[in-house]
C-alpha cells in the first residue's frame, strides 16, 4: 500500500525561483534563505519519495476568472512550467502520477469532497518554486507530483477546518492505494505577506512562529483560525497558510518535527519552512 | 464541528482592515474585465499590441473610462477599488518590466528604496494596522462609510 511518510511546509515566493534560475542562491540576500533548506535537500536525497502531493495555488496562470475551482486535483501525465509574463522558468517538466491522482480524486469525491479534475494545465511558481527549494536544479525532478490547487485568491476561500479535513481525506485515499509508494504531502505559500494597498509589506514574525508551533503540536487548534485573523495578522496574502493545514491534517494527530526554518524578508514575504513526520 | 457562518458579518469584517481591499465576490464581479484584460497580457503578441497603443488596446475591452484611466496611469490603488486583483494586475507589472516588490511599493506612501528598506528591517508592523474600527475607537472617532 502507499504510505504517507512526511509533510513539508514551504513558502513559494516567485523571487526564489528567479534566484535559483540566475544562480544567486548563495549571495548575501538569498544565502540565509537557501541555507535553511540545505538540511531538507539532503534529507530528500535519502528519503527518495516516489510521489509528492503538492498543495499550492495558481496565481492567474492556469486559471483566470472564467472558472474558479475551490479544490482542484491534477490527474494528468505531465505539466509544463507556465509563462507568467517573463517566459516560462527553465525547469524540467513536472511528471504527474495519473493512477494515484485519479485514485485520490475518486476517493475524495466519495468522501464528500467535490473536487474539480484537471487533465491539462501549466503550473506556475506556486508549484515549481517548492520543487526547486527541495530538489535544487536536477535535469529531471526526482519524483512524480500530484498537484492539488486551492483557491486562496477569490473570497470566500475554503475555511481552515475544511482544508484540515481535506488533508485527513487525502491521507485515507493514499492509504487505500494498492501500490507500494513513498508519498509526501507539501503545503505551500505564505507566510505573512501583503502584496496590495497602502498596508502592503506587512510581516508578522511572532504570529508566523506561533502558527508553526501549532503545526508541531498534537492539537488541531490551527484549523479553527478564522480568515479574518490571517488577514489582520499576516496580511491579505498570508491566507495562503490555509494550504499548510491540508498538509498538517493529512499527518494525523501527532507529529515529530524534523526541521524548521524562518527568515524575513524575501521580497515582500516572510519565508517559513517546516518538515514534519507523522508519529505512528 | 463548525457552526454555520453568518455571511453578512463575515463580509463586513473583511472591510475592516486598514489599507486593504480583500478580493471579495463583489470586487471580483466589478473588476472581471479589468482582470481578464490583465490576463490577456500573458501572451507576447498581446503585450506588443498593448505597448504599441495602450489606449486602443484598452478600448477593445468593456472596461469603464475610470478603470481605463487608472490602467493608463498605473494607479493600482484605484484599480483595487474597481475590482482589480494583484495577481492579475501583476501581468501589467511584468509587461512594464517592474519587479513585484517595486510595483507593490507604488501602492504605499513610500518610494521603492524606502519600501525595500522597510522590508529589510522586518516589514510593516501589524500594530495599529489590524482594524479600521479599532483605530478609530482609539482616536475617539466613529466609523463612517467610506473610511479607509
Amino acid at each position: 500500500m502507499a504510505r504517507l511518510t512526511a509533510g513539508v511546509g514551504s513558502s513559494h515566493v516567485p523571487l526564489l525561483g528567479v534566484a535559483v534560475d540566475q544562480g544567486k542562491t548563495r549571495d548575501d540576500y538569498f544565502g540565509p534563505i537557501f541555507a535553511g533548506y540545505d538540511w531538507t535537500r539532503e534529507w530528500e536525497k535519502a528519503e527518495k519519495p516516489d510521489v509528492v502531493i503538492l498543495v499550492y495555488n495558481d496565481h492567474a496562470s492556469a486559471f483566470d476568472m472564467k472558472i474558479v475551482p475551490t479544490f482542484a486535483i491534477g490527474c494528468g501525465e505531465h505539466y509544463k512550467a507556465a509563462d507568467e509574463g517573463w517566459g516560462p522558468r527553465k525547469v524540467p517538466d513536472v511528471e504527474g502520477h495519473a493512477d494515484l491522482a485519479w485514485h485520490i480524486a475518486q476517493s475524495l469525491i466519495l468522501d464528500d469532497f467535490d473536487m474539480t479534475i484537471i487533465n491539462e494545465m501549466d503550473v506556475d511558481h506556486g508549484l515549481t518554486v517548492p520543487l526547486s527549494m527541495m530538489f535544487g536544479t536536477p535535469d529531471k525532478w526526482p519524483c512524480k507530483v500530484v498537484p492539488l490547487a486551492v483557491n486562496v485568491v477569490t473570497y470566500p476561500v475554503p475555511s481552515g477546518n475544511r482544508c484540515w479535513a481535506l488533508g485527513e481525506a487525502v491521507a485515507r485515499a493514499v492509504a487505500s492505494f494498492p501500490e507500494d509508494l513513498n508519498v509526501q504531502i507539501w503545503g505551500t505559500g505564505g507566510m505573512s505577506h501583503q502584496l496590495q494597498g497602502p498596508r502592503a509589506g506587512l510581516l508578522n514574525r511572532e504570529w508566523d512562529n506561533k502558527f508553526l508551533d501549532m503545526l508541531e503540536s498534537d492539537t488541531d487548534a490551527a484549523r479553527w483560525i478564522p480568515h479574518i485573523e490571517y488577514l489582520r495578522e499576516t496580511g491579505s496574502e498570508g491566507i495562503e497558510m490555509v494550504m499548510w493545514l491540508i498538509m498538517r491534517g493529512a499527518l494525523g494527530k501527532s507529529v515529530k518535527t524534523l526541521h524548521r526554518h524562518y527568515h524575513i524578508p524575501c521580497s515582500n514575504t516572510a519565508i517559513g519552512h517546516i518538515v514534519l513526520e507523522p508519529n505512528p | 464541528m463548525s457552526s454555520p457562518t453568518d455571511i453578512h458579518a463575515y463580509l463586513a469584517e473583511l472591510e475592516d482592515i486598514p489599507g486593504t481591499r480583500v478580493y471579495t465576490a463583489a470586487r471580483a464581479r466589478k473588476g472581471y474585465h479589468i482582470n481578464q484584460f490583465a490576463m490577456s497580457l500573458m501572451k507576447g503578441d498581446n503585450r506588443e499590441r498593448f505597448k504599441a497603443d495602450e489606449r486602443a488596446y484598452l478600448d477593445e475591452w468593456p472596461i469603464s473610462e475610470e478603470a481605463k484611466a487608472a490602467l493608463l496611469k498605473r494607479d493600482y490603488n484605484t484599480l483595487l477599488d474597481l475590482g482589480g486583483n494583484v495577481y492579475f494586475l501583476s501581468k501589467l507589472f511584468s509587461t512594464d518590466g517592474l519587479s513585484f516588490a517595486e510595483a507593490v511599493s507604488t501602492m504605499t506612501d513610500m518610494t521603492f528604496p524606502e519600501y525595500r528598506d522597510m522590508m529589510l528591517k522586518g516589514g510593516r508592523s501589524p500594530i495599529g494596522n489590524r482594524s479600521i474600527k479599532a483605530n478609530l475607537a482609539a482616536a475617539g472617532l466613529e466609523a463612517t462609510k467610506g473610511t479607509y
